[in-house]
């Protein structure tokens, strides 16, 4: 009964044909089954923000999906958002203002920042930490990841920094 | 962790799902959104033989508002109610509910249906159908049942649903046009469940409540909707009476002890509530100053 399941989806714009078990998560399968390892995985019950892809264009945690419930999705990870420059400026601000230290949660925070971004060009400093709220950083304190995300923000909209 | 091996079967229609669910009953899970579900299998909380996805049945999603009636779909996404101008207009404090469950990633996956046969005690929207007034429609193979919020509700992670039902849709009565409401929840982090929350609808005419419910959730195994309401309808609000209120209500509930509170703290949480709640919608500063504020 725990047989396999077909399943196709896009991933950063490539087409994906595999057999996966039901159980598998689609964190694990773009880890270990595509070895687009920038989506990292730490708590697997959707606390942490690690994990976060964009499916069909809407940011999620990859933990909580099923890569059989991806059948016939669009995934983008980070490796997309990166390839494509999407986030070349974000990523830029990251660096300058020192947001990340280890860089673990950095794929994350990328993801849910650019998906602020896309949805409110101009956020205050509030709404940067409430839409950041979901995705946890064990090293800088937050201050410059607000900053980095804040900085951004004006750039593309024109504004001083 | 991982969750343990299972058996999985994509629902191609309503007809479809509710035919496995007789089949396998006891020992399936149906998948909607799976921000329960998921973290409760990759912790190995529960380990079901066999998932139902229902992800794919299109039919069950989207918002209708006809003759003073909202029905939402059980596939409707948190994303969704927070965007949708029906809600909006016609609900707002489902809107505001919806604004304090997790995250955005959380709620572009989590469903209306998900979350209410899933009934976590903590969680905002089994309360909010308290408050409104909510009949939950369940589809089995033999046809639909109706069932009002208030008798949905039966437990932990418990309700009136048999492992064959379905939970399809909810409707929800349009409030009078007068209607006020508040909603507030008291949390360690933005995001968290709630350590006590409160979900309220009322009609205020000259400064007393016509009508006042009060739909709270984390005080107890299931949400509550508290009789000490009545104690503040029809009268003149003045400290002494919202007091008398506040002590009713604590002997209403009966809170969990966790690590987040005490019984005793979350009482206490819960009277801060009500005289801010009151408060806020006589917009009555005062009775907030000698209250358990």
């Amino acid at each position: 009964m725990t047989a396999t399941i077909e399943i196709s989806l896009s991933v950063n714009g490539e087409r994906v044909e595999a057999n996966v078990l039901p159980r598998l998560n689609l964190a694990d399968f773009l880890r270990e089954h595509l070895k687009l390892t920038g989506t990292h995985v730490g708590c697997e019950h959707g606390v942490c923000g690690a994990c976060t892809v964009r499916v069909n264009g809407d940011i999620v945690r990859s933990c909580l999906m099923l890569a059989v419930q991806a059948h016939d999705a669009t995934i983008e990870t980070i490796e997309g958002l990166s390839d494509s420059g999407e986030i070349t400026d974000l990523q830029a601000a990251f660096r300058e203002r020192n947001a990340l230290q280890c860089g673990f949660c950095t794929p994350g925070m990328l993801m849910t920042a650019q998906d602020l971004l896309k949805q409110s060009p101009s956020p205050d400093r509030e709404q940067i930490r409430d839409h950041l709220s979901g995705n946890y950083c064990r090293c800088t304190g937050y201050q410059a990841i607000v900053d980095a995300v804040e900085t951004t923000a004006r750039a593309r909209t024109g504004q001083s920094p | 962790m991982k969750a343990s091996a299972f058996a999985y079967a994509r629902a191609t229609s309503v007809a479809n799902a509710l035919e496995l669910l007789s089949v396998h009953g006891e020992r399936a899970k149906v998948l909607s959104g799976g921000q329960s579900l998921l973290p409760a299998m990759n912790l190995r909380l529960i380990a079901p033989e066999l998932i139902v996805d229902i992800g794919q049945l299109a039919e069950l999603r989207g918002i209708v508002v006809k003759g003073g009636v909202l029905t939402i779909g059980a596939l409707t996404r948190h994303a969704d109610l927070l965007k949708s101008p029906e809600i909006a207009t016609h609900l707002p404090l489902l809107k505001d509910a919806v604004a304090h469950i997790a995250h955005p990633a959380i709620r572009n996956r989590g469903t209306i249906g998900g979350s209410l046969a899933q009934a976590d005690p903590a969680s905002e929207l089994p309360a909010c159908m308290l408050t409104l007034g909510a009949t939950i429609i369940a589809r089995g193979v033999g046809g639909e049942r109706r069932i009002a919020a208030s008798e949905f509700f039966a437990g932990i992670y418990e309700t009136a649903l048999t492992p064959q039902e379905l939970l399809v849709a909810v409707e929800l009565p349009v409030p009078p046009k007068n209607s006020t409401y508040f909603f507030h929840e008291f949390t360690r982090r933005h995001g968290d469940y709630a350590i006590v929350g409160l979900a309220a609808l009322a009609a205020v005419e000259d400064g007393r409540f016509d009508d006042l419910c009060l739909g709270y959730f984390a005080v107890r195994d299931r949400p509550l909707l508290a009789k000490s309401a009545g104690k503040l309808v029809d009268v003149a609000v003045t400290s002494a009476v919202l007091s008398e209120a506040c002590s009713a209500l604590a002997e209403e509930l009966d809170p969990l002890e966790d690590q987040q509170a005490t019984p005793a703290m979350r009482r206490h949480l819960a009277k801060v509530l009500l005289t801010r709640c009151v408060a806020s919608l006589l917009a009555r500063r005062d009775l907030c100053a000698g209250g358990p504020a």
